[in-house]
């Protein structure tokens, strides 16, 4: 099984080796040209005001973290899917378990929304 | 051992050239279609039709001067690039391009690796470019990246799960991850046909995944002007658009796998057509690739952008619970019927 | 050839660790994470679990690390240039981190023949897992759904509350 994985080993040294080399070849091209203007930060012409790295709203975080639950829960359906047809033959208990595991995953999201977790304003 | 290590180098090096042409000509195109929309003529001075303007192009970006801005997180500048360009081009990897041929006494599928967990490995993958958005815009240190790389992650989880359970239907009728598996599924019958709603959100989540328009949010030229990337500069620019470029021919190709058959062409089976066979599912799979990477143009300069509330309101409340019943309803409807 | 690739991804996971640790800058720190579970992913693919690899990439470096890093953008001071984090005490955390490691030694010696596992020779592991997890481990099964649904709850009325 690990053969299947070895055309992909050779891309990841190949493409972050391709990548290298892209860099550094243009790294001789490019012309150095500086002043001092030109490295500051880009504020549509006006000078910029304050350090730039500010708060931002919490409801990113939020989403980031109902995020995260749900990837795990979108996860385990792969397997079960592969395998639905093939135990369907056994019985319907597949399709059973996996409508209480969606049910309480559903639950969740009603109560998300509820909460307004996922309102914008 | 070592005429395997050939073949897997060449199908690498052919991908690798491959994307990096298509990426080239899909700007070129995107160029000609916008002139063609707004009537004008596009590109055309540099070669005949302006074909030759990718190059000009290319050969441009590298010899412009390559700005970092004082104030930025240096090492972190100089890495985002590269997290961008690198999981673009890993990720067409496990797309089977071609039904593959028998030579060297073994058979060549037309795919760099055709393993396991197929489509779960692209998804994770495409995970990791949001490292390139997010910390691009924030080692930047202006306040326009900053907000285009927050938005843009945000973005890109957010229809990361209706992306990865509308998929789910289509593994409950396969019952397999390996793309190639899926794509010998759809023979005769064609996936759109069997789950059209799980195309029409897997078509919207991929749009939004690759911040393309309506969902470019993360750039959106009135607000923030150039989004993430708005301090880059020269090659490392072009290196954000590559990689952005390169995830829309693997969704545009993904699309085509998932749904319209892959490599297969209708009415004809190609397996049992030798060489000619192979020729033609490539050309098959390049022409229905093509096309969809023609709808992202036409979207692009067709439809408005949303506003950041209502593509919110779209990933979590209508995409997300709609994937959710699309996938209830084959389950129910493989157990039931 | 594969202790070969071993050792990359293992240099990956040690050298991401310890920048976590040593670093001083907080977005240094998670973004060397990001080799760590990179090479951790490596690491599982290696020993075949690639269901497991694929995962770990989804979920820590495609979730959990985001959220790291919008929780170290979002408490960033608006004055300061750099986050910084000043290391803990050295004291307590080595004490903590040998009593794991005993920890660990102890359980990886008393198994015995723990090095002799040979390729069990599945070459599809996806419907194993999904058959295991719909047969045998069906309960942890439901029962992780549920946990995830009291972490959504709790993290949810949390963040809210903190809002109002």
């Amino acid at each position: 099984m690990l053969g299947e994985y070895l055309p992909l080993f050779f891309l990841g040294v190949i493409v972050f080796g391709l990548i290298a080399v892209m860099l550094f070849l243009v790294r001789l091209l490019q012309p150095k040209r500086r002043s001092e203007t030109d490295l500051e930060p880009y504020e549509s012409g006006t000078t910029p005001t304050s350090f730039a790295r500010t708060r931002f709203s919490v409801k990113f975080f939020i989403i980031a973290i109902i995020f995260i639950i749900f990837d795990i829960e979108v996860v385990f359906m792969y397997p079960w899917a592969v395998v639905f047809k093939e135990l369907l033959n056994i019985g319907t208990f597949i399709f059973i378990e996996m409508l209480t595991f969606l049910g309480i995953l559903v639950v969740g999201l009603i109560y998300v929304w509820k909460m307004g977790a996922l309102e914008w304003d | 051992m070592l005429t395997d290590i050939a073949i897997i180098i060449t199908k690498i090096m052919i991908v690798i050239g491959g994307t990096f042409t298509a990426v080239a000509y899909l700007i070129l195109a995107e160029r000609k279609v916008a002139g063609f929309v707004q009537e004008r003529y596009g590109p055309n001075r540099v070669g005949i039709w302006g074909l030759l303007q990718p190059i000009a192009d290319g050969v441009k970006t590298m010899l412009k001067e390559d700005i970092t801005p004082a104030k930025a997180n240096r090492i972190i500048y100089h890495l985002a690039p590269a997290m961008v360009l690198a999981p673009a081009l890993v990720t067409f990897a496990v797309v089977p391009f071609g039904s593959g041929i028998d030579a060297f006494g073994r058979h060549i599928a037309f795919q760099i690796a055709d393993i396991n967990i197929g489509i779960l490995f692209i998804f994770a993958i495409t995970s990791i470019g949001v490292y390139g958005v997010v910390l691009g815009g924030w080692s930047s240190n202006n306040k326009y990246s900053l907000l285009g790389g927050v938005r843009s992650s945000a973005q890109m989880i957010s229809y990361e799960l209706a992306l990865g359970l509308s998929v789910v239907g289509i593994l409950l009728l396969t019952g397999s991850l390996r793309l190639n598996d899926i794509v010998e599924a759809q023979i005769g019958m064609w996936n759109v046909f069997r789950q059209p709603v799980a195309f029409m959100i897997f078509l919207v989540a991929v749009f939004a995944e690759t911040n393309r328009l309506p969902f470019d949010l993360a750039e959106s030229e009135q607000e923030l002007i150039a989004g993430y990337h708005i301090e880059y500069s020269g090659f490392k620019y072009s290196m954000f658009m590559l990689g952005e470029y390169s995830n829309i021919i693997t969704a545009s190709a993904l699309i085509v796998t998932l749904f319209f058959g892959g490599w297969t062409v209708p009415f004809i089976d190609v397996t049992k057509l030798g060489h000619l066979g192979a020729f033609l599912s490539v050309v098959s799979f390049a022409v229905k690739t093509g096309f969809f990477l023609f709808l992202y143009l036409w979207v692009r300069w067709t439809l408005p952008r949303f506003r950041y509330d209502q593509l919110m309101h779209l990933g979590w409340k209508i995409l997300l619970p709609l994937a959710l019943l699309n996938l209830l309803f084959t389950a129910a409807w493989i157990t039931y019927v | 050839m594969e202790s070969f690739v071993f050792y990359i991804f293992a240099f990956m996971v040690v050298a991401g660790g310890w920048v976590v640790i040593y670093s001083n800058n907080l977005i240094y720190s998670a973004f060397s994470l990001l080799f760590t579970f990179v090479g951790l992913a490596g690491l599982y693919g290696l020993l075949m679990a690639d269901f497991i690899a694929a995962t770990q990439i989804l979920i820590y470096a495609g979730g959990v690390l985001i959220l790291l890093l919008f929780g170290i953008m979002l408490t960033a001071r608006k004055t300061s240039i750099e986050i910084t984090q000043s290391n803990l005490p050295r004291l307590p955390g080595a004490i903590i981190s040998s009593l794991i490691f005993l920890l660990l030694m102890v359980v990886i010696f008393s198994e015995p023949n723990w090095n002799s596992a040979t390729n069990p020779g599945v070459k599809e592991t996806v419907p194993v897992i999904g058959k295991l997890l719909m047969t045998k481990y069906l309960i942890p099964f439901e029962l992780a759904s549920i946990l995830l649904l009291a972490a959504l709850i709790g993290s949810v009325f949390i963040a809210r509350r903190e809002d109002s």
